[in-house]
Order: C-alpha cells, then sequence, then structure tokens
C-alpha cells in the first residue's frame, strides 16, 4: 500500500503544476483570440446586417408560395420550376434562356469598350501624363460625369438620339443622309452606349491604380531588352495591369448583368432583361417569383466571375 | 568595342547635367563612372545606353557614332539600380524576355536563360519569381538578364548600392570575374570611390557634369589632378601653400615631430580614430595659407603610433615628405 502511494506521490505531485501552466497559456491565447473576434466585430456585424441576411431571407423567400394577394410562408421550388418554364424544350428558347442571351449581349458589349475605352485612357493618364498634379486632374475629371444622377445622364442622350435628335438633325443639315437614321435611340445601340457612358470610369479608376504602381524602370528596362511599343504594352503593362482589369471587369459584369433602368429607358421599355424581369415580378408582388429570379441572376454573375479569374490566372501561366 | 564620348552634352532646360564632356574607354575596359549624386554621371550612362535623348554631341560605339538608336541596336545592356526584374515573371522568364522580344523560339530561349542563369549561379532557383529572391540573388538575375543577349557594353547604374556591405565586397569579386572572363565592356557608375579603386581599369571622376579626371586608379590616387579629385577620392590632405599653389599629400604621407622636415607647421591634435592596422589623427593647423584653421589627418602605422602616443589638444610639429606633394590644377 505504501508502496503504490510513494509511487503515485510523483506523479500526483507533477499533474497540477503542469496543468496549471498549460491553464496560464490557454487563458492568455483565449484572451488574445477574443480580442481579435472583437475586432473583426463592427465589420462582421455590417456585412452580417447589409449582406447576409438580405441574401438569406432572399433565398428563404424563393422558395415560398405566392398568389395574388399574398405570400405564403412554405417550402416549393415551384418558382424555379417557372423560371425555367419551357426550357427543356430544344427546338426554342425560352423566355428565360432569351432574357440571358439578351442581357449577356449587353454585358460583352459593354465590357468590351468599357474595357478598351477603360485602358486606353488610364494607360494615357497613366504613363503619357508626367506631372503628378496633371493626373490627379485628369483623373478627377473623368469622375466629374457622376457628380449627376445615372437618370440625367441617360436621359441626355435622348435630345442626342432622338428620330428629331442633334445627330440627325446634324446629319440631315450637312446633307450626308436623306431621312433620319432609325435605331439611334430605343435600341440596342443606344443602350450599349448609355452603357458604356455609365460605367468606363468603373473601369478607368481600377486599371489606373494597378498602372500607377508599375515601376517605370520596368519600361525601361524592357526597352532595354529590345522590346518594340507595343510588345512592352503586351508583355509588360498589360500582364501587371490584370489585377486592375479583373477588377473593373467584375464591376461592370455586375452593374450590366443587375440593370433594369439603363436597359428600360434607353431601349424604350422594349428591351428585356433579367434586371427588369425582376422589377416587373417586384412590382407585380410576386416577391417569391422575383427571389427566385434574383438567385438564380447571383448564381449566373458568380459562375461568371469565377470563369474570368480562371481565364485570367490561366494567360498568367502562359 | 570602344565607347567614345564627343563633345557628350544633356541640357534639362536651363541646367545643363553633362557638359560637352569627352571620353574614350577601350574596349574590354572596365570604367567606373564616379562623382556625388547630381554630378552626371547617370545621366552619361543612360545617354550612352539610349535611355536619355543627347543635346548635342555624340555617342560612339565601335565604328559608329549612335545617334538615337534603341539599346538593342547599340549593342549596349544596361543593369538598372532597382533591378528592375519583371515581378510577374519567373527568374528564367526574366533572363529570356530579349530573347523573347528578338522572336526566340520558346525552348531555344529557355536554354539559352538556364545557362546565363548557370554563369551567375542562379540555375537552382530559375522558377522563383523575384519578390522571392533576396536582393544579392535579383542582382545575379538582373546580371544574368543584361549580359544574354550578348551585348558588347555592358552599363551598371549603382549596381552595388542596394546591397549590405559584406554581399557588396563579394559580388564586387564577381563582377570583375564576370568582366574578365567575357571580355566585354564594362561601365559602372558609382558613388563610392572605394569601389571605383577595386574594381576599374579607368576611373573617370565627374563633378558638376564635367569630367575632372580620367584615368586608372593609380594615377588617380598618386596624382589627382585638381583639389576636388583629391577631396572626393579620400586619403589626401589639401595645401595651400604660401605661394598660393595648391598641393595634394597622401595623409599616410604626413611626418610627425622630429621627422617633420623644413616645412613643418605647429598642429594641434583634434581626433585620434584607432582602425586596427594604423592610427587616423586628425589635426588643425594655423598658417597654412588659408584663412583659418586648415583640417589635415595624418594616417600613422599603428605600431609607429603605439611607440609614440598622442592625446587630443596636443600641439606637435607636422609636415611631409617633399616627395609627396603633388602640385593641383586650379
Amino acid at each position: 500500500m505504501t508502496d503504490t502511494a510513494l509511487s503515485a506521490m510523483p506523479a500526483i505531485a507533477k499533474t497540477p503544476s503542469a496543468s496549471t501552466a498549460t491553464a496560464g497559456l490557454t487563458a492568455k491565447t483565449r484572451r488574445r483570440r477574443a480580442l481579435a473576434y472583437l475586432q473583426a466585430a463592427p465589420m462582421a456585424l455590417v456585412f452580417l446586417v447589409f449582406f447576409v441576411v438580405p441574401l438569406g431571407l432572399t433565398l428563404i423567400v424563393s422558395f415560398w408560395a405566392y398568389n395574388e394577394y399574398e405570400i405564403i410562408p412554405s417550402f416549393t421550388v415551384q418558382n424555379y420550376i417557372d423560371v425555367f418554364e419551357g426550357c427543356l424544350n430544344t427546338a426554342e428558347a425560352c423566355t428565360t434562356v432569351r432574357t440571358y442571351l439578351s442581357t449577356l449581349k449587353f454585358c460583352a458589349l459593354t465590357w468590351v469598350f468599357t474595357l478598351l475605352i477603360g485602358f486606353t485612357v488610364a494607360y494615357f493618364v497613366a504613363f503619357h501624363v508626367r506631372s503628378r498634379t496633371m493626373q490627379m486632374a485628369l483623373f478627377l475629371v473623368c469622375t466629374i460625369p457622376f457628380w449627376t444622377s445615372n437618370v440625367i445622364r441617360m436621359i441626355s442622350w435622348i435630345p442626342l438620339l432622338g428620330r428629331n435628335g442633334l445627330v440627325n438633325d446634324t446629319l440631315m443639315g450637312m446633307g450626308l443622309i436623306k431621312t433620319p437614321i432609325e435605331g439611334l435611340l430605343y435600341s440596342d445601340f443606344s443602350v450599349v452606349l448609355a452603357f458604356v457612358h455609365l460605367n468606363t470610369v468603373f473601369m478607368i479608376v481600377p486599371i489606373f491604380n494597378s498602372m500607377a504602381r508599375i515601376d517605370r524602370a520596368l519600361i525601361e528596362a524592357a526597352y532595354d531588352a529590345g522590346a518594340t511599343g507595343w510588345q512592352t504594352l503586351w508583355n509588360v503593362v498589360v500582364p501587371l495591369a490584370k489585377p486592375g482589369i479583373a477588377i473593373g471587369s467584375i464591376f461592370v459584369i455586375t452593374l450590366v448583368m443587375g440593370d433594369f433602368v439603363t436597359v428600360g429607358v434607353m431601349g424604350g421599355q422594349q428591351i428585356a432583361s433579367v434586371g427588369k424581369v425582376i422589377q416587373v415580378q417586384m412590382s407585380a408582388l410576386q416577391l417569391p417569383a422575383a427571389a427566385a429570379n434574383a438567385v438564380v441572376l447571383l448564381g449566373a454573375v458568380m459562375l461568371m466571375i469565377v470563369a474570368m479569374t480562371r481565364l485570367i490566372d490561366l494567360r498568367k501561366e502562359l | 568595342m570602344d565607347v567614345e564620348l564627343i563633345r557628350l552634352t544633356k541640357r534639362y532646360g536651363n541646367t545643363t547635367a553633362v557638359d560637352a564632356i569627352d571620353l574614350k574607354v577601350r574596349s574590354g575596359a572596365y570604367c567606373c563612372l564616379l562623382g556625388p549624386s547630381g554630378c552626371g554621371k547617370t545621366t552619361t550612362l543612360r545617354m550612352i545606353g539610349g535611355h536619355e535623348t543627347v543635346s548635342s554631341g555624340d555617342v560612339v560605339i565601335g565604328p559608329h557614332a549612335v545617334g538615337n538608336a534603341t539599346p538593342a541596336e547599340r549593342g549596349t545592356a544596361m543593369m538598372f539600380q532597382s533591378y528592375a526584374l519583371f515581378p510577374h515573371l519567373n527568374c528564367r522568364d526574366n533572363v529570356a524576355f530579349s530573347l523573347k522580344m528578338r522572336g526566340m523560339g520558346k525552348a531555344e530561349r529557355r536554354a539559352k536563360a538556364l545557362a546565363m542563369l548557370d554563369l551567375v549561379q542562379m540555375a537552382h532557383l530559375a522558377e522563383r519569381l523575384p519578390a522571392q529572391l533576396s536582393g544579392g540573388q535579383q542582382q545575379r538575375v538582373a546580371l544574368a538578364r543584361a549580359l544574354v543577349t550578348g551585348p558588347k557594353v555592358l552599363l551598371l547604374d549603382e549596381p552595388l548600392s542596394a546591397l549590405d556591405p559584406f554581399l557588396r565586397v563579394r559580388m564586387r569579386t564577381e563582377l570583375k570575374r564576370l568582366q574578365s572572363e567575357l571580355g566585354i565592356t564594362f561601365i559602372h557608375v558609382t558613388h563610392s570611390q572605394e569601389e571605383a579603386m577595386a574594381l576599374s581599369d579607368l576611373v573617370v571622376v565627374m563633378n558638376g557634369g564635367r569630367i575632372e579626371q580620367a584615368a586608372d586608379p593609380r594615377t588617380v590616387f598618386e596624382r589627382p589632378a585638381t583639389a576636388f579629385v583629391a577631396r572626393f577620392i579620400g586619403g589626401h590632405n589639401i595645401i595651400r601653400l604660401p605661394d598660393s599653389t595648391e598641393i595634394a599629400v597622401r595623409a599616410d604621407r604626413m611626418r610627425l615631430g622630429p621627422q617633420a622636415g623644413s616645412g613643418a607647421v605647429p598642429a594641434r591634435v583634434v581626433s585620434v580614430e584607432y582602425q586596427g592596422t594604423s592610427v587616423h589623427v586628425g589635426f588643425e593647423a594655423d598658417g597654412l595659407g588659408g584663412p583659418g584653421a586648415t583640417a589635415l589627418t595624418a594616417v600613422i602605422d599603428d605600431a609607429a603610433y603605439a611607440g609614440r602616443p598622442l592625446a587630443l589638444g596636443q600641439t606637435v610639429s607636422l609636415g611631409w615628405d617633399a616627395a609627396a606633394a603633388h602640385h593641383l590644377s586650379a
């Protein structure tokens, strides 16, 4: 008995001291961890209230049922079935697919033009304007149109592009055309024009930002290595501006995909878009259907962005 | 290839950065452009490399005046101060960049780039991005990139200034080794006289856009042409004689006390710095031509100093070897 007690003694004596040490350590770590959570809390709260909760609610509501005068909490996939109604018919594209194709077309056209214009403007300001002050001044000039509202800027195209608008009048006055050009306004052209006008700045800013970080010595090094201007542009400037291009593209794509005002105003309420569909359903109080459409749109936009980032990373490998 | 500058001038508005300089660098020489910041040495280098337009005068590389030719047409390559490695390309592709620009196939240019990286002992890190390398490693890659096209003249813009002192000495040796192996002309800009002395066959001391002296390092040190050169190279005392001519005397040729000789003056000890093999003693002496006290330095062998130590504030007679006095031109 004494033997076992003695042999047990050291073990007992050892354990408490060891455990206090670990306890002290964990208490410290725990405190530090709590502090870190506390520091992240305000931002997390903002995200929760303004991002996670609305998105969660949209997702929930998209599974609810509705009739002419009320929405009914339940779990039904009917709203999603409605979205893709007739889409299994391969002979003719369903409304949803046609609407998406139309929106994607605007998206692609707007993306190409905003990218070309945005890259060129950013390149000019970042590389051809020597003085910092002038750079900042020109940069601010780019943002001045944003002091007026989107709708005003859209509407201001109407007197310009209309049937008897400034463009048609001028061209006819100069004798270049006999009859006014139809389709300047309330057409795909005017929609894309307005989109490009509204969104180019979202390309300029991030691309300029990444270009401004490019060390000028790199351009000289490329010149020293015998690169021509275009080679330098393609092999040095474009790869280093890629983060800006990616961010700008995400801005433009998400803005165009979700838009319903521009397509409405500039398309003369005749052109369908995904955003327009959602807006119409909302005004008819078909909130679950609108929610389902919104979730599908969210999925589509996310797929596009994932695909785009893949593409950009892939090009980096080449 | 020979590099020759003829009345080379660079003006920015009203300021003249480089003022009608003439210089001839023999083929295969290691030339250092040495001077304080703002002396025009980097501008000169950039004009040789075609990175700066020439206001007037000519750069002649080999048999031709290069005019406005691109660096590739000149056969020069530049190694930039900040190395300017492309951050989005790994070491191999950085080195292969200029070959790619020339339209060389992928396999061939990669093989050449690897061979060049091997020359600077960087082949094992060929896949790394510049951000993953230390300063010394980045510098080796930059060197390989500059050399890969086989330039006739390599231009180096303060290549060692970003390195720590230990690495700087090692890379210095490496540069010298590469230069003698490749046998091409190196033109190296530096503000460190020590670097210029250690590396070059031809030291070009510049000041205020002009060349003060261009000679081999030994001549520059033994017979500095002007007071500026003597001061900048260091290790010299500049003394104004009663006949108002100036002489330079090497600090280690100053003589103290009994050996001071006939021209000796009384001088007060103001500082004593122990340097291991020698002791640097600072003096102030009156009556050496100029107004006020003249600061002088004597470098004394450590054993000699130990035999007769000096105390601060002590006055001793200070002179110099008559043979060591070198007359400066105004």
